[in-house]
């Protein structure tokens, strides 16, 4: 099996689907005659052409609408956003016309959309580029969120969502596009609202996604050393969340902690937490804890900033309390 | 007020564009008399939420949707009941959605401010001021993409040409040469403030010249006038694939929604009786009787007949059912494929 970067995979996702289906065109700013803010769609305008490959003003409420308009009378927009900082400006276009719109019209015109870009921090970038919304769109209804971790997962499930006939809302990590890892060749798709286990485990569940994965198993590579074996539960769907797989993980293990790179007030964590003490409190053997970003707009000082974040050391923390060891 | 293509007096017009002229009053009858069947009901407690009534406007909605295809697109604002007449929806399926009953072109499920008819290309209601005007840049942009001789037309009002999605919209269209009709209808108030309290420019039109976008100013209590400009910007789309600003001038006999009153604190009595005078059922009939083409007696039957078509609308949404509470959760995503 290859071995490829989150970004070729990503890459290798949009042109295998534009190629399987005319109807699939992607749009965004920089997307074509510069190759992409992130490169991800490098060479898609030399082999799709500027039809199909389409460089937009900086305009995100505008071409976000466009991709709906679009979608609303049966092509397949991939609508880039250079990052989810700047998909804000397109929230009404993703929340008051994608989501809605099948509804509204009583099924009638549905919205086959994917919005995609990274989302979260990088380094150093500041407040207001340095965002995690997830959370933000999981909560509205007519949306998919999906998030994914490793490049194989990239591929799979941005095919999956490109076919998908709902608005899919697919955020990539920006630390992630050059992470490297065996991705299948052709046809591979993985369904949307399927975690995964990324590491078994017996001792305690760490539920994460997106980058909190690498976090995550960090994490579990150290508790290993001190004899506390930590499964590992990449949920890559946030809506609709596999519920499922993270509620065996917890009914064997009987310890959670949650990771989540952004802000924990109503946070995605918060309804992981839900979900399980509803439905297995009596599996628990402590309370659910989470690790998430800290409250605060994120610093620029590459200090703070790493306060801010979540790391394996606060998961390695946070692991001890809910085993009740040092 | 620019373009009057009106020439009263004219007698020599053939028998098939007399039946259209015709035609064109009924469908502003229609809309007059549902619109007040509307308010009516609104009053009454069988429609709920917001209601926003197009009388004053019915000349845009006909004479405008009287030059398209069955297959183009067309969005609009929440102020569409008129539209979605004229595109074909019924009154009974129209109405039945302002009751919220399933029969409803939208099941029951989107109200006054979002109907929808797909198989007539009606596409929405939209309820944020200006949020609907990219959907449209949008499906202009589908339509050259698949390459098809289809328009996509767009309906807002004057106060949605102050915010970013219009000009975002407008600015897209130019720049990739698509085949929209943005047609601002300029009824002079949004809810209660006044164009001039709103606009740093009054002539809505020059906007287009941001985008060297072809613009045109039109009568919109004269549905002859309407009807001629949109034809142009039609033509303009259709054959050039090059997107029109349209501005429609046209006044609101009624408050912003039926939560409102006829004038409030923001214009006089005067104002609306004056206006009032240019009634464009009025203005059109007027017309047809100088031209010979009907008489006083005709259009009182014609209006008789609209008249009876909107009381069987009212009984059939009255008592046609709610939606079924199973279809809570029908349509919130995709069925699942098998």
């Amino acid at each position: 099996m290859p071995t490829l970067t989150y970004r070729d995979a990503l890459n290798q996702a949009l042109r295998e689907e534009m190629h399987r289906d005319e109807s699939v065109f992607l749009m965004g700013e920089e997307v074509g005659v510069y190759q992409g803010a992130y490169k991800v769609s490098r060479g898609l305008l030399e082999e799709f052409g500027a039809r199909r490959v389409v460089d937009t003003p900086i305009t995100e409420l505008g071409f976000a609408g466009v991709g709906v308009g679009a979608a609303m009378v049966g092509l397949r927009p991939v609508i880039e956003m250079m990052t989810f900082n700047f998909a804000l400006l397109a929230v009404d276009q993703i929340v008051n016309s994608a989501a809605k719109m099948r509804y509204m019209s009583n099924g009638q015109v549905g919205v086959p959309m994917v919005v995609r870009g990274p989302g979260g921090a990088a380094l150093q970038l500041a407040a207001q580029h340095s965002q995690a919304f997830e959370s933000w769109y999981a909560h509205i209804p007519g949306l998919k969120v999906v998030m994914p971790a490793t490049p194989a997962d990239a591929k799979g499930l941005l095919k999956s969502a490109i076919r998908d006939d709902n608005p899919v809302i697919f955020i990539e990590g920006e630390m992630l596009y050059n992470t490297k890892g065996e991705v299948p060749e052709g046809e591979y798709t993985i369904p949307l609202g399927l975690a995964d286990v990324k590491r078994p485990g017996t001792d305690v569940t760490l539920v994460c996604h997106s980058k909190t994965v690498a976090v995550a198993l960090k994490a579990a590579d150290q508790l290993a050393a001190d004899g506390i074996n930590a499964e590992v539960v990449d949920l890559r769907t946030i809506r609709p969340l596999d519920t499922a797989t993270v509620l065996s993980s917890v009914a064997r293990t009987h310890r959670c902690v949650v990771v989540e790179e952004g802000w924990g007030f109503a946070g995605v964590g918060a309804q992981v937490v839900d979900t399980i003490q509803r439905e297995i409190f009596d599996e628990l053997d402590a309370p659910v804890l989470r690790v998430t970003g800290a409250e605060v707009p994120m610093p620029y000082n590459k200090q703070l900033e790493k306060l801010a974040k979540a790391d394996p050391a606060k998961v390695i923390a946070a692991v001890k309390q809910v085993l009740y060891v040092d | 007020m620019a373009g009057t293509a009106t020439k009263p007096g004219r007698k020599t017009v053939d028998p098939a564009t007399a039946e259209l002229w015709r035609s064109w009053l009924r469908q502003m009858l229609l809309i007059r008399r549902f619109e007040e069947k509307a308010g009516e009901a609104y009053s009454l407690g069988k429609i709920g939420g917001f209601c926003h009534l197009y009388i004053g406007q019915e000349a845009v909605a006909v004479g405008t949707i009287a030059s398209l295809r069955p297959d183009d697109y067309i969005t609009a604002s929440y102020r569409e009941h008129g539209q979605a007449l004229v595109r074909g929806i019924s009154p009974r399926a129209v109405m039945a959605e302002l009751f919220g009953k399933a029969a409803g072109c939208s099941g029951g499920k989107g109200g006054s401010m979002h109907l929808f008819d797909a198989s007539r290309g009606f596409l929405g209601g939209h309820g944020i001021v200006g949020g609907h005007i990219p959907l449209t840049t949008g499906m202009a942009f589908a339509i050259k993409y698949r390459g098809t001789e289809q328009v996509a037309i767009c309906y807002f009002g004057e106060a949605a040409v102050n915010n970013g999605a219009f000009h975002e919209a407008l600015n897209m269209a130019a720049l990739w040469k698509l085949p929209a009709i943005y047609i601002c209808e300029n009824n002079r108030y949004g809810m209660g403030t006044a164009l001039e309290r709103a606009s740093a420019i009054y002539d809505i039109s020059e906007r287009a010249c941001s985008y060297d976008m072809a613009n045109e100013v039109v009568d919109g209590q004269d549905v002859i006038a309407v009807k001629a400009a949109m034809d142009r910007a039609v033509q303009r789309a259709r054959e050039e694939k090059l997107p029109t600003l349209l501005e429609v001038r046209t006044y609101r006999f009624m408050g912003h929604s039926m939560s409102d009153p006829i004038h409030g604190h923001y214009r006089t009595k005067e104002e609306v009786e004056e206006q009032r005078k240019r009634d464009p059922i009025a203005v059109w009939s007027q017309r047809l009787i100088a031209d010979g083409l009907m008489s006083e007696d005709d259009v009182k039957a014609m209006d008789k007949s609209v008249v009876e078509e909107i009381e069987d609308a009212y009984r059939f949404a009255d008592e046609a059912p709610d939606p079924a509470p199973e279809m809570l959760f029908r349509d919130v995503y995709a069925p699942e494929a098998s």
